[in-house]
C-alpha cells in the first residue's frame, strides 16, 4: 500500500494533518527532532470501517496490562499507583488516545478497577472501553456470569464498547466450547450485544490454523465484530510459537472485512530492546525516528487495523508512540522489506520470546520466569553471553553475565529451583516451554559458575 | 624511630589480616593467607616448623615483638589503649606480675594442646589470641564492611557496573555473636584502662612467649635504663601499657615487655635505650584474680534471610487465575542431623575438633554461606556445614585452602568435586511427587556427581511419578539436592554427615 493509497482510505484526518505537519514552524531554537518535539495532540489516526458505525477509535490503544505499580504500604508486594495511571490516563486522552484494552486478569486482577478509576473522571462517549471474559480456570456458567458483571463494577460503567472472549486458541476448539459454547455464555453474549450492554463482540486469538479457520467460519453464526491478534514485523511471515504467521491471519479477517486490532506491536518491547547492530541499521534509514517507531508504524499501516495496543508503562513511551501515530505515516513496500531483513538478523540471536506478559505467573516454586527471560534475552541482545572460555572477552562477560543474574532476580527465584512441573506451560500465549527454557538458562549458568563452558 | 617502625609494621600487619578475614570474592586468600599461618598457635596445631623457628629466633633475639607486630588482638588492643590515654594521660603505673594467674591460663592451654580432654577445644578456641581476633572480624567487622559493599553495589548497578556485587550479610549463630561480644567487651575495658593487661595476665601465647624471653635473658635486645641519666620521673612506668617498668628500682620485666619502644620515645632525657644488656630479674607478686565475665547469650535476631516480598491477591467474587506476582517462598530449615558434616578437608571428626581453633576464617572466606560456626558444645564455635542458604559448590576450594590451623587441607578442584563430606538421603514424607502428585526431579538435574537418579514410585509402572534414587557410592555430599529441593520448610532429601572424610 501506497502513501497516497492510505490518504484515499484514512480520508480528511490524515490529509488535514498532514498539511499541519508540513506547515508546522521552523524556528531554530525549537527542539524540531521527531524524537523530542512537542507531542502533537489533535493529530492522531483514527479509522473507520462500515461494521463499526461511527466509532473512532484511536489508532493507538492503551493496553491496560502493564500499569505502573509501587509497594504496597502494608509490605505485602506490589500495588497499582493509581495517581500514575490517571495522569498517563489523562495524557494519552489529551493526544488523542481514546481505546483502552483490559481484561479482569491484568495486574493481579487490578487493572478493571484502577482503569475505572481513571475513566470515570472523563464523559463516558469520550473514550472506548474493552475487556474479556478471561474465564480460563473456571469455565461454569455461573462464574463466567460472575467475571461478566464485575467487570461492569469494576470498571464503573454501564455499557462496554468491545467485549472480547480471551485467548481463543489455547486449548485448542475444546477449549473455546468448554468455556463459551456448552456454558451458553456466547449465546448469552450475543444477546448482551442486542441489549446494547455491549457495543462490539470479538475474540483474541493465540494458537494453530485450524481453530482460527474454525473461528472464522463461526463468523456468519455470531458475526464478529473485530479480532485481535498478534502481529510485528517479525512474525508477519511466520511465528515462533503458533507456526501460523500473522500475514495470513490479517489477510484472512480483511477478506471478510471484520476489523483488526493488533497486541504485540513490539512483541512485549523486544522490538525496541534489539540488538545493538539492529539499532545501528534502523538509525542509520532514519536516524531521528525511535527503534519502537519502526514497529509501531509496521502494525499500522495496514488499512484493515483499526487499533494497535501498547501496554505503556512510562509516559515516554507513550510520547514516542503517540508521535508514530498522530499522524501516522505508513511504511512503504521499500521499508517492509528492509524490515523484514531486520527481522531475519534477529532471528540469528537465541533470545527466547517471552513478551513479559506475566500470564505464566504466579509459579508456585516461586521462580520469577518473566524477569529471568527478560535477563537472558538482554544479555543475548548486549552480546554478554559467551559462548566458550576461548571467547576473547570470555571473563568480563562471565562476570557480567553472573553478578547481573543475581541483580536481575534474587537467588530463591532463579532458574535452578524450577522443577520442570509445567504448570506454567498452559498459561503462555507465547507457547514457550517454560520450563525448558529455564533449565537452559540454568545449565548455561552453572557452565558459567563452573568454568566448564 | 623504633617506636614509629613498630606503629608502621603493626598497622601493616593488621590492616592485612583484618582484611583476609573482610574479603568475601576469594582474591585476596591467595595473597594474604600466609598471615593467618604465621600465627603463633595455627602454627604450632599445623605443625609449621618453619615458622615456629622464625618465631622463636624473633623472641630470642627481640623478645616478645610478636605480641606488637604480629598479633592482631594484641594490635587491636594498643588501639584501643591509645584512645584510653588520650581520655587519660600517664594513665598507667607498674604493677607486680600475676604470675600466678597467667601461669594458670598458660598450663591449661599447655594441657589442651597435648591432651584432649573433652573441653579441650573450647579451652583453645577461647584463649588463642587470634581466634579471638577472628572471631571478632568475622561476626562484628565483616557485616559494616559488607554492608559498605552493598552501599557500592547499589551505585554500581544503577551505573551499570560489575566492580561490585551486592553480597549477603546474615548472623549465622546468635550464641557465636553473644561470645563475640563478651570478648571485645573485656578486652577493650582491659585495654582501655591497663594497655595489655589481657595479654600479660590471661593469654597463654603471651605467657610462654614471656617465659621464652625470660629462658633467654642474656642474648637479646630491649629497652634499658640507664640509671646515670634518670632522674626518676615515672614518665616510662606510667606509658608503660606492660605495666612492667618498676621505675624506682630502674627495673623492666622482660617477660612483660611487649617491645612497643613507647617508653624510649617518652623519657625525656634519653635514659632508655635500645640494647643488650642483662636483664633486671623479674619481680614476683601475689595474683590478684581477674574473673572472666561468663557468656552471655545474646539473640538479636538481624537479619535472618531475605525479605520476601509477598504478592497478596485479594480474591474478588469470581474465581479466576490473575497474571503476575510471585508465590511466597517459605525459609528453609536445617534439618536435625544425626551426624555433623564437616567442612571439606576435615580428614575425620576427632583430627578437626582438635585442630581448629574457631577462629572463623573459613566461614569468612565461604562464598556460598554453607559454612557457620557450631552450637553444639563439643565442637563450640567451630565450623560445620548446613544447606539452607546455599550449597557446597564443587567447583569451590575456598575454606580449605585458608584453614592455617591444619584443620582442613587445601584441596585442589578435582580433590574436592571427588571429596565425600556426606551423604543424601531421602526423606519420602516431604517428595512433592508422592505429596503433591507434580513431576520434579530438580535433585537429580542438579546433582554434580549424577549419583541421583529418577525412578518410578510404583515398581514396574514406568507412568507412575518419579521418585529420586540415590546412589550413596557417587554421592559426595555437596548438598545441591537438599538445597534446590522445593520442599519448604523441610527438604525431602537431607545430607548426613561423615566421621571421616572419603575420596571416591
Amino acid at each position: 500500500m501506497d502513501r497516497r493509497e492510505f490518504l484515499k482510505i484514512v480520508g480528511i484526518t490524515s490529509a488535514t494533518t498532514a498539511g499541519l505537519y508540513s506547515c508546522a514552524p521552523k524556528k531554530g531554537a525549537e527542539l524540531t527532532s521527531k524524537e523530542l518535539g512537542p507531542v502533537p495532540t489533535d493529530q492522531m489516526t483514527c479509522r473507520t470501517f462500515p461494521g463499526l458505525g461511527n466509532d473512532r477509535p484511536s489508532l493507538l490503544g492503551y493496553g491496560c496490562m502493564r500499569w505502573p505499580t509501587i509497594p504496597n504500604p502494608n509490605g505485602e508486594g506490589n500495588m497499582i499507583d493509581q495517581d500514575a495511571v490517571n495522569e498517563l490516563v489523562d495524557y494519552a486522552m489529551a493526544h488523542g488516545v481514546n481505546y483502552f484494552d483490559t481484561s479482569p486478569v491484568y495486574v493481579q486482577g487490578w487493572s478493571e478497577k484502577a482503569t475505572g478509576n481513571a475513566l470515570k473522571r472523563h464523559p463516558r462517549e469520550s473514550f472506548y472501553i474493552s475487556t474479556k471474559l478471561s474465564n480460563f480456570s473456571d469455565y461454569t456458567r455461573e462464574n463466567s456470569l460472575a467475571m461478566y458483571r464485575q467487570s461492569f463494577k469494576d470498571l464503573q460503567v454501564d455499557y462496554i464498547d468491545y467485549y472480547l472472549l480471551h485467548s481463543i486458541g489455547g486449548g485448542g476448539m475444546d477449549a473455546f466450547r468448554r468455556r463459551y459454547v456448552d456454558n451458553g455464555m456466547l449465546d448469552f453474549l450475543v444477546e448482551e450485544r442486542k441489549a446494547g450492554r455491549i457495543r462490539r463482540l470479538g475474540w483474541s486469538f493465540h494458537g494453530s490454523k485450524e481453530v482460527f479457520d474454525e473461528m472464522l467460519a463461526l463468523h456468519e453464526q455470531y458475526h464478529w465484530d473485530f479480532v485481535l491478534i498478534q502481529m510485528n514485523y517479525v512474525d508477519w511471515h511466520i511465528a515462533k510459537g503458533s507456526g501460523i504467521g500473522a500475514k495470513y491471519l490479517y489477510e484472512e479477517l480483511e477478506k471478510r472485512g471484520i476489523p483488526v486490532q493488533i497486541m504485540e506491536p513490539l512483541l512485549g518491547g523486544r522490538l525496541s530492546k534489539v540488538p545493538d547492530h539492529v539499532v545501528a541499521l534502523l538509525k542509520e534509514k532514519d536516524p531521528e525516528r525511535s527503534v519502537a517507531s519502526w514497529a509501531f508504524r509496521f502494525a499500522g499501516t495496514p488499512k484493515g487495523v483499526m487499533t494497535v495496543l501498547s501496554g505503556m508503562t512510562y509516559r515516554e513511551h507513550l510520547e514516542d508512540n503517540i508521535r508514530s501515530y498522530a499522524p501516522l505515516v505508513p511504511l512503504t513496500e521499500e521499508e517492509n522489506e528492509f524490515l523484514f531483513h531486520a527481522a531475519k538478523l534477529m532471528e540469528q540471536y537465541p533470545t527466547i520470546p517471552c513478551n513479559y506478559c506475566a500470564y505464566c505467573m504466579p509459579c508456585p516454586y516461586g521462580i520469577d520466569i518473566p524477569s529471568l527471560f527478560m535477563y537472558y534475552n538482554k544479555c543475548v541482545n548486549e552480546g554478554n553471553v559467551p559462548e566458550s572460555r576461548q571467547d576473547p572477552n570470555y571473563k568480563e562477560a562471565r562476570r557480567a553475565f553472573l553478578v547481573g543474574y543475581d541483580r536481575a532476580v534474587e537467588k530463591l527465584r532463579q532458574a535452578d529451583h524450577c522443577i520442570g512441573c509445567g504448570k506454567c506451560n498452559k498459561h503462555c500465549p507465547q507457547n514457550i516451554k517454560i520450563p525448558r527454557q529455564l533449565q537452559r538458562i540454568d545449565e548455561f549458568v552453572e557452565k558459567l559458575k563452573q568454568e566448564t563452558l | 624511630m623504633l617506636r614509629k617502625i613498630r606503629i608502621v609494621l603493626a598497622g601493616i600487619s593488621l590492616l592485612l589480616i583484618t582484611l583476609l578475614f573482610l574479603d568475601f570474592t576469594g582474591t585476596l586468600h591467595a595473597y594474604l593467607g600466609w598471615i593467618a599461618k604465621i600465627q603463633l598457635v595455627p602454627a604450632l596445631l599445623a605443625g609449621s616448623v618453619g615458622v615456629l623457628i622464625f618465631l622463636a629466633l624473633l623472641t630470642l633475639f627481640f623478645g616478645r615483638m610478636y605480641c606488637s607486630v604480629i598479633c592482631p588482638l594484641g594490635i587491636m588492643q594498643d588501639i584501643i589503649a591509645w584512645f584510653g590515654k588520650k581520655a587519660k594521660k600517664n594513665r598507667y603505673s607498674y604493677s607486680p606480675k600475676k604470675e600466678k594467674l597467667h601461669s594458670g591460663f598458660g598450663f591449661l592451654f599447655l594441657i589442651c594442646l597435648v591432651s584432649t580432654p573433652s573441653f579441650s577445644h573450647f579451652v583453645i578456641s577461647l584463649l588463642d589470641p587470634y581466634s579471638s581476633f577472628g572471631r571478632i572480624a568475622t561476626n562484628l567487622f565483616a557485616p559494616v564492611y559488607r554492608w559498605g559493599n552493598n552501599v557500592l553495589a547499589y551505585f554500581a548497578e544503577r551505573s551499570e557496573s560489575y566492580a561490585f556485587y551486592e553480597t549477603d550479610v546474615w548472623m549465622r549463630s546468635a550464641w557465636s555473636l553473644g561470645i563475640v561480644v563478651v570478648t571485645l567487651l573485656i578486652i577493650s575495658i582491659l585495654a582501655w584502662r591497663n594497655g595489655r593487661t589481657y595479654c600479660n595476665t590471661i593469654c597463654p601465647v603471651g605467657y610462654w612467649l614471656g617465659v621464652f624471653t625470660w629462658l633467654s635473658k642474656t642474648a637479646m635486645l630491649r629497652p634499658v635504663i640507664d640509671t646515670s641519666k634518670c632522674n626518676g620521673c615515672r614518665l616510662c612506668e606510667k606509658n608503660c601499657k606492660g605495666a612492667c617498668i618498676n621505675s624506682k628500682e630502674h627495673k623492666i620485666d622482660y617477660s612483660r615487655c611487649v617491645m612497643c619502644m613507647d617508653c624510649i620515645s617518652k623519657c625525656k632525657r634519653g635514659a632508655i635505650s635500645y640494647a643488650m644488656k642483662a636483664p633486671a630479674a623479674s619481680c614476683k607478686a601475689a595474683a590478684s584474680p581477674t574473673k572472666e565475665v561468663p557468656a552471655s547469650e545474646s539473640r538479636r535476631a538481624f537479619l535472618t534471610g531475605a525479605v520476601i516480598a509477598t504478592a497478596a491477591t485479594a480474591m474478588q467474587a469470581q474465581k479466576k487465575k490473575v497474571d503476575g506476582g510471585l508465590a511466597v517462598i517459605e525459609d528453609k530449615v536445617a534439618p536435625q542431623r544425626q551426624t555433623t558434616i564437616l567442612p571439606p578437608g576435615a580428614k575425620d571428626i576427632r583430627h578437626f575438633t582438635k585442630a581448629c581453633t574457631a577462629c572463623q576464617l573459613c566461614v569468612s572466606a565461604c562464598p556460598n554461606q554453607v559454612l557457620r560456626p557450631s552450637n553444639a558444645l563439643e565442637r563450640f564455635m567451630q565450623p560445620e556445614v548446613s544447606y539452607e542458604r546455599g550449597y557446597c559448590r564443587p567447583e569451590c576450594t575456598s575454606c580449605s585452602n585458608v584453614c592455617p590451623t591444619g584443620a582442613l587441607t587445601a584441596l585442589t578442584r578435582e580433590e574436592k568435586s571427588s571429596r565425600q563430606i556426606g551423604r543424601a538421603v531421602w526423606i519420602k514424607k516431604n517428595c512433592l511427587p508422592l505429596t503433591e502428585g507434580v513431576s520434579c526431579g530438580n535433585c537429580a538435574r542438579h546433582c554434580p556427581t549424577g549419583a541421583i537418579q529418577m525412578i518410578p514410585s510404583v515398581e514396574g509402572d514406568d507412568k507412575s511419578v518419579k521418585i529420586p534414587a540415590i546412589n550413596t557410592e557417587r554421592c559426595i555430599g555437596c548438598g545441591a539436592c537438599e538445597n534446590l529441593c522445593p520442599s519448604r520448610p523441610f527438604s525431602a532429601i537431607v545430607v548426613e554427615g561423615l566421621d571421616t572424610q572419603k575420596v571416591m
